[in-house]
This record gives structure tokens, C-alpha cells and sequence, in this order.
């Protein structure tokens, strides 16, 4: 029987977040984890896994753009073996890395699954053998979320993949199906599809990145077009059939075509290996859940307060499993809010903006209000676009399909929302969260000086855009802005 | 389908900011039910249904400022109404920008199609599972104030909109505003733009620190212990009514330096008064109280003592005199403490002023009160005597100066003095148990038992009151 004030359900980027922070501010803390450290799907088989490989993706993408350049490297030769090492090695430095920041804080960790006992108390299967019973103060559960597959595309075979097989890497298959063209399904198909293989996207609604703006999305499905074999909206997947040349999908839509071919959905067709990625769920199926008073609601996602706290008074819920955005970042600060509450100060989970990322090619990143949420809420707004066309630093990388907007607070002028898509966007939301967030209005963007050439300019200029004059748009005068 | 639209809330009072609602489509709702907390710049208002019936559609939501007569629900079982089409966003810097040269891409003009998802960052839009409405909004709409989670509302919680516009501070004014129990939204920035800084909350709240005491307000919480260690406990939000109650008495009690006079009158001769004009005072719809009298000789002592009748304006270095004559009765309701006003006492008699007190009080308790019938008192009688107790130290209503507060009357044995042909000797009278609070910045001690002693001698002889008030 271990005894502790504090035990986290979940070692993910939530989850350790909350340990770290907690044990740095005096309090003992247990983590209980399957992995062998702290990471969770994030480390193990999520962003960190998916973005070494991205990057690998976007030299490959970019030796080829400078054949236009005047360099051709010819065609690269591909060592699959290698590259999955590099990525494993990736992770196995950053989670051993995790693993040497819990010893230090002397945080400690259980691997192994936990079963909840009551309000105060969990035992642990350790992977190593036997059970240990952890008494506690305080838990936080942060036990993330799961690949969701729906029934129908449910097939006991290693050539039908959730993410966590696509980072795997076994191979790189001659045609991939991507179902769902959320973020997981760009990402991992812009990988596979620059490696080599013939990738179709299948997408169930009538566009990419379902709630994304469409000016952005707009961007990115012209560059998709051209990485990706096919593309197939308004299409779902009727069936997965696996037979011995691959695997073979039947489609349903009011796209499909008999026939198929040139850009129209075919009935059927057979693939190499499908990957499919319609979202995730929350994981809050945690063994004894019912002996506390902990509610779930219809779509499993466990119910908090503000501050993070449970209907349980002890328990405290964090990440992917309290619902949408199901982000790493949003978890590990919703984790350092709990960790900070149950240490007994007043604070509570209120951002403004949450940026999420999709890392394409080109990067899709926005934050805080976006026009298409505006919209729906008939709430009035002003939007600043400027477009990378007019961007130096944008040309110079011979990359000006990117877009920045500001969605604006007509009256105020405060800044409420950014998106962006271009390469580099992921880096560039940063400043449009800390505008958001510092509740910056449009002339702060205009007075801040940003470093030249840089695509951090496109911030100032879409502001300068707001108030009808920028130094790289012109506009022929016409009556006030 | 019947609509309930926000009711006359009292003179002046034309619009208010919706707190929150405390119904929710699907809801039963009787008559007279609280339907939304309505913040006006006079108070907060819990506003009571005047229809009844299954909630369809509600049409506002927290945040929102609504006006009298604006829609507020539909009641009954008809079809739900359609929510209104978007109406396009305000496109303010999105003209055409013409072509120029090689940068041909320029602004694009065209607005997004409109998307049927929901959410900023919902990644999760594919997932084929029946779309249910989600039971939390999007972390950055999530309401100002911490949710009661154990409370029945957890699952039913407002949709409210994002703040707006939100209050221009950074995460880390936030957090410090919260700290102090101070609502961001509340202080005034003083930067670019009315830009909020750490300096102006601090301000902010020493303000309110200074106006409510340190004990009082919002900013004196104190942090509690986790009372569920100790046994089964449940929460519940307060109400409005209670909210108000203990902002007002803590600022109350903090800033005016209390003295409690008591004294006991002899009220036999009047309790036989009281019986004997009970059935006339009946007969014209009121109930013949020792309220209702204490407040005619409060009326005649205010006339006396006029500083009793007054307010203190320490900014301005001022004493202010009222020439009106209006007394607050603090009723007892389910909801909390209310106390409605009767105005120009001087200037009604007894059984005008018993009727009144009725009708009010029973206003009161069925909550069809205004809030105009609880403002503009000059003085207050609160009677706990109807349930018992001897003495007690009320709290004034401040900016008032003086309550009264009145206990059981009871049989008690007098001391009567010997005369010239009869040996003194313990008689028994009535006596009734008064206890008068001041303001001792406003009022002197030996003004304070000068008005009680009045007050009791007009009790006692009800002949002083046409005498001197």
C-alpha cells in the first residue's frame, strides 16, 4: 500500500504536466501509466512520432520543388528500416527523457493500468507482476483518448490501420486509403503519400478539416490535390473486404460514379492498406469509475468544472478525456490548472484561444474565434486577410499560397481570433494566441515591430489590412475604410 | 406556444443583463417560478414566470441585455421555432483588392462557405456517431463563474456566449483578478483602449475592499476546507436574493461603527388599543400589528430627530437631511430577507399604513414585489417578536442611519411605586423588547436613548404622538 497526496491516472502530456508541476510545488505525486515513462499517445504514438516524420516528408518534398530552383538530387532512395529507427530513437530520447524529469521530482512512477477502488484509492496491475493499492488526497484522471473506429470499418487485419499502425511505418504500401480527411488523416497521408505511395483521401463531409475556415482549408486542398492521389468528398465507406491483393472498399455518395477514374469515386476499389482516422474518443471506460461519483456525459467525456474537478470532490479529470479540443497542449495546461488547484490556489481553466495545428503541407493553424464559428453564433465580426502573394519572405521560399487572417471585435477592434495556412504557420500562430490571449486590438498588431523578411510580417500586415492601408497591398483610395 | 417576455421591473428599470437562466428548454415551468437572474445597474433581479407550461425555446442567453417586453421563452407543446438563418458577418476589411503586378493572389473577396460543424477546433467532426449537443461549450465560452458541479445544473449547464465583448486583459490580469475574487469584466482599464492592467484590479479591489470592509464582498473569501473529509455535505448555489443580502449587510457592517440602545416599553395599554380596533382595521384589509404602529410612531420620532432621518456622505463631507418620511419592514420570504418601503408614512394613519404593510408583505412573499417597492426607505423596523426572542442587534440598512428592531412582548412584574395611600407593589405588564442600531458617526449616544426613550413613551402613550410627532 503506497500512500500519496496526489496520483494521476495517465502519464500522457497532460497527465505529466500535472505531476511535474504538483511535486514541484511541494506535494508527493504517484503516476500510473502502461508505458515504461511518461509521454503517452502524444510521445509514444502521436504528434512527436507523426511530425519526425513530417519533417522527413518536407525535405523530401522540398528537394524535389528545387529541381525549379536549378538542383535536382535525383530521385532518394528510401531505407524504410532506418527511417522508422530515426523516428523510434526520437521517441525513446524524449520519453527517457520524461522518465528522468519524474525520478528528479522524485514523483512516483507506477507502469501498469489502474483500477479505481473509491473517491480515495486505486490499485495498480503492474506490468511487472502483482498489484500495489495507492491511497490518495487527490487524483487526476488523464487518460487521454482512443483511435475511434466505427464497426463497419472494423477488420482483424494488419493491412486495415489505426494512426498507431500508420507510424509503425511496416512499409510503404503502393496505395493507401485515408478515411477521414480530419487532421490525423492529412498528416499521415501527406507522409505516406510523399514517400511514394498513391494516396486517396476519402471524406465523409463536403470538405477537408471539417470546421476549419474554408479560405484556409481552400489553401491546403489545392496543395493536397497535387500530394495525393485522389481526393473524395461527400463519399463514405461502406465495407473493407479483405481479400489477397489488398484490401477492397466499397464507396457510398452522391459522388460515386460506376465507372470511376479521373477524379470520380469508383463503387469499389482495392487498396494496398487503409488507414483510418474519423477521430478519436474519449478514454473514460477506467475500471471502478462507478464506485466514485463521477459523471460521463453521452459522448464519454468525464463532466469538470472550471477548475477541473470532478462530481467527485477528490477527482480531478484533464485532457482529450473532458472533451474537444482533444490537443496536447490544451491538456498539459488544463493539467498544471488542476495540479495548481488541488495545491490550493484559485484558478481555473479560461483560455481564449487554444491554436490548433494541422501539420500539412502547408501548415493549417488558427486560434480564438474563427470566422466560420462567428458565423454560426451570428455574431458580427470584421476579418483582415493578407494574402502571402505580397509577402517577401513568403516568395523568396517560392511558397505564397499562404493566407493570414485576424477575425476581429467590429467595436473594439480587439483581436478574437488568427488562422493561417503556409509553411511555418504551426510556428506563426504563437503570436496571434498571445494576441488573443493579451486581448491585443488591431493597432498593437500595426505598432509592434516584426523582424524583416520574416512571415511574422503577414501578422502586421493583415492588421494594417484592417485599417485599409498596408505597405505591400495597394488600394485605390475610396471614401473612408 | 405562449411567449414570456421580461415583465415592468420597477421605475427606470428598462433593460438589464442576463446573469443566467435558471430554466432550460424542457422544463416544466409554473407561474411565478424564477425563470433568469437579471442583473440591472439598481440590483439583481431573479425574474419570475408569469406564464406556464413545457419550455420550447429560450431566446436569450446569459450575457445577453434584454429589454422590457423582449421575448424571453415560449411555453407549451407546439412545434420548436426555427432558428433564424445566420445573418452574414460584418465584412469590414474584406473589399476586392484590385490586382497589381505579379501579387495576383491579393484579398480574397469571397466569403468561406458556411459549414454546419461546430467548434473552433473540433477534430473530431468525422466521427460517424450521431451528432448530440455538446453538454459543454468550447473551453474559451465557458461561463465566468465557477459551475457548481455537484449541483443539479451540472448537466444542464447554460449555453452561454463568449464574453462580449471580452474584457481586454492578459492571462495573467485574469488569473490575479481571480485571486482577488474580482470579476475582470467588472473594472475599468485605464491602458490603450481601455486595456486592463494588473495595477487596475489591484484598484480595483482595494476599492471594493474600502466600500465593503474586509470581511465583506467578494473580496473576502476565504478559502474553506474540503468539508467532504468530515462527512456528506451538498452544495447549492446561492441565490440572488442571499447573494445580495450578504454583500449588502457585510458592507454594512463593516463600514458603520454600530451601537445597539435596547429599552423595554410598556405596552399593556396599547395591546388593549390593538384589540379593541383590530375588527375596523380587518374590515378595511389589513391586520393590526405592532409593526404597524411602530412604524406610525417611527414616522412621528423621525419628525423629532430629524438626524435619525438621514444620510452620510463622507466624500462629500455631508450630512444629508430627507424631507420625506418612507419606512422599510423587513418580511421574512422564502426567498430571504426583503424589505419593502411604505412611503410618506407621516402622512397616512394607522389603519391606512396596516393595510399597506399587508399587501406588501404578502408581495413580497409571492414574489410579485418591484423592485421600486424595496428602494427609498428612510428608516427600518424589523419585528422578530412573531417568532420569538428577546433583544437582539439588528444591522442598519445602510445608507439609512437607524433600525428598530422589536422582540416578543411578555408578562413581566413591574415595580409600581408606593403613593401617599398605597404601598408600592409588582404589577404585571406587557412589555415589549425594543433594540435600536446606529450609526454612531451620524448619531450620539445620548441621541440614541433619547429617540428610544420617544419611541417608547409614544408607545405607552399613544396621547404623545398627537402631541409632539
Amino acid at each position: 500500500m503506497t500512500s500519496t497526496q496526489l496520483v494521476v491516472i495517465g502519464g500522457g502530456p497532460g497527465g505529466y504536466a500535472a505531476a511535474f508541476l504538483a511535486a514541484d510545488l511541494g506535494l508527493t505525486v504517484a503516476i500510473v501509466d502502461p508505458e515504461a515513462n511518461p509521454g503517452g499517445v502524444c510521445v509514444y504514438r502521436g504528434c512527436i512520432p507523426s511530425k519526425a516524420l513530417l519533417h522527413v516528408a518536407q525535405v523530401l518534398s522540398e528537394s524535389r520543388h528545387a529541381a525549379a530552383w536549378g538542383i535536382e538530387f535525383g530521385e532518394p532512395k528510401i531505407d524504410v528500416a532506418k527511417l522508422r529507427d530515426f523516428k523510434n530513437g526520437v521517441v525513446a530520447r524524449l520519453t527517457g527523457g520524461t522518465g528522468q524529469l519524474a525520478k528528479h521530482r522524485k514523483v512516483q512512477y507506477l507502469q501498469g493500468y489502474a483500477e479505481i477502488i473509491d473517491a480515495h484509492k486505486v490499485r495498480v496491475a503492474l506490468s511487472r507482476g502483482g498489484t500495489e493499492d495507492v491511497q490518495f488526497e487527490h487524483a487526476i484522471l488523464a487518460t487521454g483518448s482512443l483511435p475511434a473506429i466505427p464497426p463497419m470499418l472494423k477488420l482483424d487485419d494488419p493491412r486495415v490501420m489505426d494512426s498507431t499502425g500508420a507510424l509503425d511505418l511496416p512499409d510503404i504500401p503502393k496505395s493507401l486509403l485515408v478515411v477521414g480527411g480530419g487532421y490525423i488523416g492529412l498528416e499521415l497521408g501527406t507522409v505516406y503519400g510523399t514517400l511514394g505511395s498513391a494516396v486517396t483521401v476519402v471524406e465523409m463531409t463536403s470538405g477537408l478539416l471539417p470546421g476549419a475556415d474554408r479560405d484556409l482549408v481552400d489553401v491546403l486542398a489545392k496543395r493536397v490535390a497535387k500530394t495525393m492521389k485522389d481526393v473524395w468528398l461527400d463519399t463514405r465507406v461502406v465495407s473493407l473486404k479483405p481479400e489477397a491483393k489488398g484490401i477492397r472498399v466499397a464507396f457510398e455518395g452522391p459522388r460515386v460514379d460506376a465507372q470511376g477514374g479521373d477524379g470520380k469515386t469508383p463503387k469499389e476499389q482495392m487498396f494496398d492498406r487503409v488507414l483510418v482516422s474519423v477521430g478519436r474518443r474519449p478514454n473514460s471506460a477506467i475500471p471502478g469509475l462507478d464506485r466514485t461519483a463521477v459523471q460521463v456525459d453521452q459522448r464519454g467525456f468525464i463532466m469538470v468544472d472550471e477548475q477541473r474537478r470532478t462530481h467527485e470532490p477528490s477527482m480531478f479529470a484533464i485532457g482529450d478525456v473532458v472533451g474537444e479540443p482533444m490537443l496536447a497542449h490544451k491538456a498539459s495546461h488544463e493539467g498544471r490548472v488542476a495540479a495548481e488547484v488541488i495545491a490550493g490556489e484559485n484558478v481555473a481553466f479560461t483560455p481564449r484561444a487554444i491554436p490548433a495545428v494541422v501539420f500539412t503541407d502547408p501548415e493549417v493553424a488558427w486560434c480564438g474565434l474563427t470566422e466560420a464559428q462567428a458565423q454560426k453564433e451570428n455574431r458580427s465580426v470584421a476579418i483582415a486577410k493578407f494574402p502571402w502573394a505580397a509577402s517577401g519572405r513568403a516568395i523568396t521560399l517560392d511558397r505564397t499560397d499562404g493566407l493570414t487572417k485576424l477575425v476581429i471585435d467590429p467595436d473594439t477592434e480587439q483581436v478574437l481570433g488568427v488562422g493561417l495556412v503556409g509553411p511555418g504557420a504551426g510556428e506563426l500562430i504563437a503570436e496571434g494566441v498571445l494576441a488573443v490571449e493579451m486581448g491585443a486590438n488591431v493597432t498593437d498588431l500595426t505598432l509592434s515591430i516584426h523582424p524583416h523578411p520574416t512571415l511574422t510580417e503577414t501578422m502586421m500586415e493583415s492588421a494594417e489590412v484592417f485599417f485599409g492601408q498596408a505597405t505591400h497591398v495597394y488600394r485605390p483610395k475610396k471614401g473612408k475604410r | 406556444m405562449t411567449d414570456f417576455t421580461l415583465p415592468e421591473l420597477g421605475e427606470n428599470i428598462t433593460a438589464g443583463d442576463v446573469l443566467r437562466l435558471l430554466v432550460k428548454p424542457g422544463d416544466t415551468l409554473a407561474k411565478d417560478q424564477p425563470v433568469l437572474e437579471l442583473e440591472t445597474d439598481k440590483a439583481t433581479i431573479e425574474v419570475p414566470s408569469s406564464v406556464a407550461g413545457q419550455v420550447k425555446d429560450i431566446k436569450v442567453k446569459a450575457g445577453d441585455k434584454v429589454k422590457v417586453g423582449q421575448a424571453i421563452l415560449t411555453v407549451d407543446d407546439g412545434a420548436a421555432a426555427k432558428e433564424q438563418a445566420p445573418k452574414p458577418a460584418d465584412a469590414k476589411a474584406e473589399e476586392k483588392v484590385p490586382k497589381e503586378g505579379a501579387l495576383e493572389q491579393h484579398v480574397e473577396g469571397k466569403r468561406p462557405t458556411p459549414v454546419d460543424k461546430p467548434g473552433v477546433i473540433d477534430h473530431d467532426q468525422q466521427q460517424p456517431e450521431p451528432k448530440v449537443a455538446r453538454p459543454f461549450p468550447a473551453p474559451q465560452n465557458e461561463p465566468k463563474k465557477v459551475v457548481d458541479i455537484r449541483g443539479a445544473r451540472a448537466t444542464t449547464e447554460v449555453a452561454t456566449a463568449p464574453e462580449m465583448p471580452q474584457a481586454p486583459a492578459a492571462p495573467s490580469v485574469r488569473r490575479m483578478a481571480r485571486e482577488l475574487g474580482v470579476d475582470v469584466a467588472d473594472v475599468q482599464g485605464t491602458g490603450q483602449a481601455g486595456r486592463i492592467s494588473i495595477e487596475d484590479v489591484k484598484e480595483y479591489a482595494k476599492r471594493i475592499v474600502a466600500s465593503a470592509g474586509i470581511g465583506g464582498g467578494a473580496a473576502g473569501a476565504v478559502a474553506l476546507p474540503d468539508f467532504s473529509r468530515f462527512g456528506a455535505v451538498e452544495r447549492q448555489p446561492m441565490r440572488a436574493v442571499r447573494r445580495k443580502t450578504a454583500e449588502h449587510l457585510s458592507a454594512a457592517w463593516a463600514t458603520i461603527p454600530h451601537v445597539t440602545q435596547h429599552d423595554l416599553a410598556d405596552v399593556t395599554a396599547l395591546e388593549e388599543l390593538r384589540k379593541k380596533y383590530a375588527k375596523q382595521t380587518e374590515a378595511a384589509g389589513g391586520n393590526l400589528t405592532v409593526t404597524a404602529i411602530i412604524v406610525k410612531v417611527i414616522a412621528a420620532a423621525l419628525k423629532v430627530f430629524p438626524q435619525f432621518n438621514a444620510s452620510l456622505d463622507l466624500a462629500a463631507g455631508e450630512i444629508i437631511y430627507k424631507k420625506y418620511v418612507n419606512v422599510g419592514v423587513a418580511v421574512d420570504t422564502d426567498r430571504g430577507l426583503l424589505v419593502p418601503v411604505i412611503r410618506d408614512v407621516d402622512a397616512k394613519n394607522i389603519i391606512q399604513i396596516s393595510v399597506e404593510l399587508s399587501q406588501l408583505a404578502e408581495k413580497a412573499r409571492s414574489r410579485k414585489i418591484s423592485l421600486e417597492e424595496m428602494q427609498g426607505g428612510c428608516f427600518s423596523v424589523s419585528n422578530l417578536g412573531g417568532i420569538g426572542g428577546s433583544f437582539f442587534t439588528p444591522i442598519v440598512n445602510a445608507p439609512e442611519v437607524a433600525i428598530l428592531g422589536v422582540s416578543r412582548a411578555r408578562m413581566e412584574p413591574l415595580w409600581q411605586p408606593g403613593t401617599h395611600d398605597a404601598e408600592g407593589a409588582f404589577v404585571p405588564r406587557m412589555m415589549l423588547p425594543l433594540s435600536l442600531s446606529y450609526d454612531h458617526r451620524v448619531i450620539d449616544g445620548a441621541d440614541g436613548i433619547r429617540f428610544l426613550r420617544w419611541v417608547v413613551a409614544a408607545l405607552e402613550e399613544p396621547f404623545v404622538l398627537a402631541l409632539q410627532g
